[in-house]
């Protein structure tokens, strides 16, 4: 038994290629998911294999790498993933939005706006928007094929009928260039029209479902709605307690067992950023 | 007061540090062996090979210690060890014909050529505790008889000279693989059993089972079980003729099932497959009952049954996919708790401030 060496960045570069190729269609087709062969990663299906192994893929010696769950650079997972590039890259990595290169996120988009030459690259569990109405792969291939969302449509539309509300509040459906609908992830509403014209590349890696996609910069994405009933991105009614921001999207956190709640920005980058530029009072 | 959570890094590394700990147990006990692990619990060893597909006592025997005797955990860690190394090739197909076998045991003929060989086995075995074991009695050599000279051709085989069995089907060149390629439906034959010899013994234990309840049967019978050694060759392109990789254990299954046929062939047996390293029963018994199951279709029969159903089964099988998934429920979700929380908020306001109306209206009547 020999100790094992490993590439750089963890995945054999026949293996790279073969993803990377994979993306140039995802990004050549926006919002289409691309089947790729899917490795075993030494984290478990589910916890960002696919992320992870899109970033292993794109990622190069001068990158800079931002790694967030929830929001936030230190919550368990998002550390242990930085941990695994740090080991297997030696790349720089950060905790600042505007200094990342590559920024591999668990359920947000940062605060931040992104900007050219940077890449978001989201973990996705079910990279299928129409899986909950179809579970059937072949099925739901060909209604993408045929541009047949009508079902999604009738959901959306019976969420109001019983609620007076579309009753999805994350992984909200989004059409992309007019054509394909796209799962943006599990990312809150909040965050759905930070996807649309953005400058940076964002890529999204299903492992478990050996899915990649894309939407390239600048690429139209429109959250799907009704002429009466509008997309409307939510946002609990605060600030932030510690910022002070009016615009990030909140975490509540129960503070006691008497019911007190606060809410803080999810986004820890955006918040600490803002407290160090307003000299610490927060 | 609340203090944003910090400090991950630095409880990932006392958890790990705790479990290290937990993983070696009390300190007077003496630490277990790879050798021990692989000599003793064998079976445990042949599981992990199986689904995690590399053929490696020590490596398997040293998941299992590290992964603290959860098997599903050491299939993991040989899965994630696997995809580092380089794929060379497939093999040459194995002729089981030609295995020195341990066990044969058939099901449908009292007696045939090669015998009926029951070898080491639980079957018959009453599951009594024994304190012997606990006390560590020695144990007294087994009686090993000489291998028969006859040759064991499979039940498979026999009935086929008759025509009263479908003919194995012809291998199209290099088979399907769904670690270098994505599973796509409808899966090929090729495809559907390696998806199935990676499957989870208990998932395709419950299929198999549920195939026997009426949930898609088709009349098993087991043709024959063999257990025992073979050689694996590799055609080595350079010098034009296969070579010997080394030996290995497996585990054969050839399940004979209800007939099909009708107008334009005649009507003959149908066959189920199972195959998995080292002794695996159970798991290549299963399989050979969902690879059946699974045929339907090809076959002309009713279906509509969960074993029958590829995209079902191939998709659910994997207990490293499954397992990640349902375990991934542990990670933060407060972003879409907060998300749903803050819908959940306004659809009550609606409903209380709807029924205040109400209330309001009913006062004034």
């Amino acid at each position: 038994m020999t100790a094992p060496v490993y590439n750089f960045a963890y995945l054999d570069e026949q293996t790279k290629r073969m993803l990377r190729r994979a993306l140039l269609k995802a990004i050549a087709i926006p919002g289409y998911q691309v089947p790729f062969a899917s490795r075993e990663m030494p984290m478990p299906y589910g916890w960002g294999t696919g992320g992870v192994q899109v970033t292993a893929s794109i990622l190069g010696p001068d990158d800079v790498l931002k790694v967030i769950d929830q929001g936030s650079d230190d919550t368990t997972n998002a550390v242990s993933i930085r941990k695994f590039f740090t080991r297997t890259a030696g790349v720089r990595t950060t905790t600042h939005t505007r200094e990342a290169t590559v920024i591999q996120t668990r359920h947000r988009v940062p605060e931040t706006p992104l900007t050219e030459g940077q890449i978001l690259v989201y973990q996705v569990p079910i990279p299928e928007p129409l899986r909950f109405l179809e579970p059937r792969e072949s099925e739901t291939r060909r209604m993408h094929a045929l541009s047949e969302y009508g079902l999604m449509h009738v959901k959306l539309y019976e969420d109001i009928a019983r609620h007076g509300h579309i009753a999805t509040s994350y992984a909200y459906p989004v059409k992309v260039m007019d054509r394909h609908v796209m799962d943006p992830s599990p990312i809150p509403k909040f965050d759905n029209p930070k996807l649309d014209d953005c400058p940076a590349l964002q890529l999204f890696g299903a492992g478990r479902e050996k899915r990649v996609y894309a939407i390239p910069p600048y690429t139209r994405v429109v959250s799907l709605d009704f002429e009466d009933h509008p997309f409307e991105p939510y946002r609990h009614a605060a600030d932030c307690e510690l910022c002070g921001a009016s615009d990030s999207y909140l975490d509540e956190v129960i503070t006691d067992d008497q019911g007190s709640r606060m809410f803080v920005c999810s986004d820890t980058d955006y918040c600490e950023s803002r407290r160090m530029r307003d000299g610490g009072n927060g | 007061m609340y203090v944003a959570v910090k400090g991950g890094e630095r409880a990932i590394e006392n958890a790990h540090a705790l479990l290290a700990e937990r993983r070696r147990g009390d300190r007077d006990v003496p630490e277990l062996t790879l050798a021990q692990i692989g000599n003793q619990l064998t079976l445990a060893v042949d599981r992990v090979m199986s689904e995690g597909s590399l053929y490696d006592r020590e490596l398997a025997a040293l998941a299992i210690k590290q992964a603290r005797g959860d098997l599903v955990e050491a299939v993991f860690l040989l899965r994630a060890y696997r995809t580092t190394l380089p794929r060379f090739g497939a093999s040459q197909p194995l002729n089981t014909d030609g295995m020195d076998l341990r066990r044969r045991i058939s099901a449908t003929f009292k007696d045939l050529p090669g015998g009926q060989m029951l070898g080491p086995t639980f079957d018959y075995t009453h599951r009594l505790l024994d304190h012997n074991l606990a006390a560590g009695t020695e144990i007294p050599q087994a009686p090993l008889a000489p291998a028969p000279d006859t040759a064991a051709r499979s039940v498979a085989a026999l009935l086929s000279d008759d025509g009263l069995i479908e003919h194995p089907p012809e291998g199209h060149g290099e088979p399907a693989d769904l670690t270098r390629d994505p599973l796509n439906f409808p899966a090929g034959r090729d495809l559907r059993l390696q998806n199935l010899a990676r499957g989870d013994e208990g998932f395709l234990l419950a299929l198999g089972y549920s195939t026997q309840r009426g949930y898609g049967r088709n009349h098993p019978f087991v043709g024959e079980i063999r257990y025992g050694e073979i050689e694996v060759g590799f055609l080595a392109e350079e010098i034009g003729f296969a070579v010997p990789l080394g030996t290995i254990e497996i585990t054969e299954c050839q399940m004979v099932n209800q007939f099909s046929g009708g107008d334009s062939e005649p009507p003959r047996f149908t066959c189920g497959y199972g195959l998995t390293f080292g002794q695996g029963e159970r798991k290549a018994m299963s399989m050979a009952l969902v690879d059946r199951a699974l045929r339907a279709t090809e076959l002309g029969e009713a279906t509509g049954a969960p074993a029958q159903d590829q995209e079902f089964v191939l998709s659910h099988s994997d207990n490293v996919q499954a397992t990640g998934f349902v375990e991934h429920l542990k990670l933060p979700h407060y972003v879409d708790f907060q998300s749903e929380l803050g819908l959940l908020r306004k659809l009550r306001a609606d409903y209380f401030a709807q029924t205040d109306r109400a209330d309001t209206q009913k006062a004034a009547e």
